[in-house]
């Protein structure tokens, strides 16, 4: 499905990114995998491997802005071209507004928002260029409708829906989509922390009765960079098990 | 390569990113009304001449190279300096 086809993967080092670069792979995409801590990264390029694909691995912090222009250099000097781009690369400072600092604001902001705007601007110029492309923002219901302790966090992830909408609109002459994803509670280390009372309330508020799998954000990002996502753009793609309707 | 003067390059640049045919390419030329650009393709080839000659070429600056002449002058201009 995705046969010579050149996707990176921000945050690719666990969790929904892993799952997302393995998914691509097993189509048949070479996959850069880019995290944050170089053994992550590793180990997911590894698993991209494994399944056929070439791969690559990248130790980068999307929020310096210098190295992920690097990143998409090495992506391009490796394999020629970039076809698909996944910003996914996120990060989680939870407290109440009144006790959040500055520190925890700037990081969230910084690495979730800032970060795919780092990955996009040099990645999108060769997908001008070759008139085709897709780039996915990995949001989140969090930034739809909100959530108390995580200020930092819903303004970082309703501010890729903007970045979404306005790239969308730029690129789309060219044969760019670009789409976001919002996924609602998915199973992951980002989501372990929640108590069982936590959980237990949110259960309750899924109407599919269960929190999603990594996978299940996989197979959505499947659709938008595949053929069959061609004539989608601009949109946000709600995965949560019905949370928000 | 290195005997095509500033002029042809920048002729070939624009033929090339703009898809038009290089009788299109006069001095005269305006980028938007006369060979079809958008403000996209601007850019783009505003980066193709920062590409091509080694230069910076401010925002400001861009936005007053609207036909093939003055970008053929601007970037003579930066060379000399």
């Amino acid at each position: 499905m995705l046969k010579d086809k050149i996707a990176i993967v921000t945050g690719a080092g666990r969790g929904i990114g892993a799952a997302i670069a393995t998914r691509l792979a097993s189509q048949g995409a070479a996959v850069a995998c880019v995290s944050r801590t170089e053994a992550n990264a590793r180990r997911s390029a590894e698993q991209v491997a494994a399944l056929g694909a070439r791969s690559l691995a990248l130790a980068v912090d999307v929020a310096d802005g210098a190295a992920a222009e690097s990143a998409v250099g090495a992506v391009l000097k490796e394999f020629g071209r970039i076809d698909i781009l996944v910003n996914n690369a996120g990060v989680t400072r939870d407290g109440l507004i009144m006790r959040m600092g500055d520190a925890d604001w700037d990081a969230v902001l910084t690495t979730n928002l800032k970060g795919a705007f780092n990955f996009t601007r040099p990645a999108v110029r060769g997908m001008i260029k070759q008139r085709s492309g897709r780039i996915v923002n990995i949001s989140s219901v969090v930034g739809l409708i909100g959530n108390a302790g995580q200020a930092n966090y819903a303004a970082s992830k309703a501010g890729l829906i903007g970045f979404t909408k306005a790239v969308a609109k730029e690129v789309a002459g060219r044969g760019v989509t670009c789409n976001a994803i919002a996924p609602g509670f998915i199973t992951t280390d980002m989501t372990a922390a929640l108590n069982e009372e936590q959980r237990s309330r949110l259960l309750g508020v899924i109407p599919l009765g269960r929190f999603g799998d990594p996978e299940d954000i996989a197979q959505a990002v499947l659709f938008l960079v595949a053929e069959s996502g061609r004539y989608i753009t601009g949109q946000v793609l709600t995965v949560d098990g019905g949370m928000v309707m | 390569m290195a005997d095509k003067t500033l002029e042809e390059r920048v002729r070939e640049i624009i033929v090339e990113q703009l898809g038009v045919n290089a009788e299109q390419v006069t001095t005269e030329a305006r980028f938007i009304e006369d060979l079809g650009a958008d403000s996209l393709d601007t850019v783009e080839l505003v980066m193709a001449f920062e590409e091509e000659f080694g230069v910076e070429v401010p925002d400001e600056d861009a936005e007053k190279l609207q036909t093939v002449g003055t970008v053929i002058e601007y970037l003579k201009d930066k060379a000399d300096k």
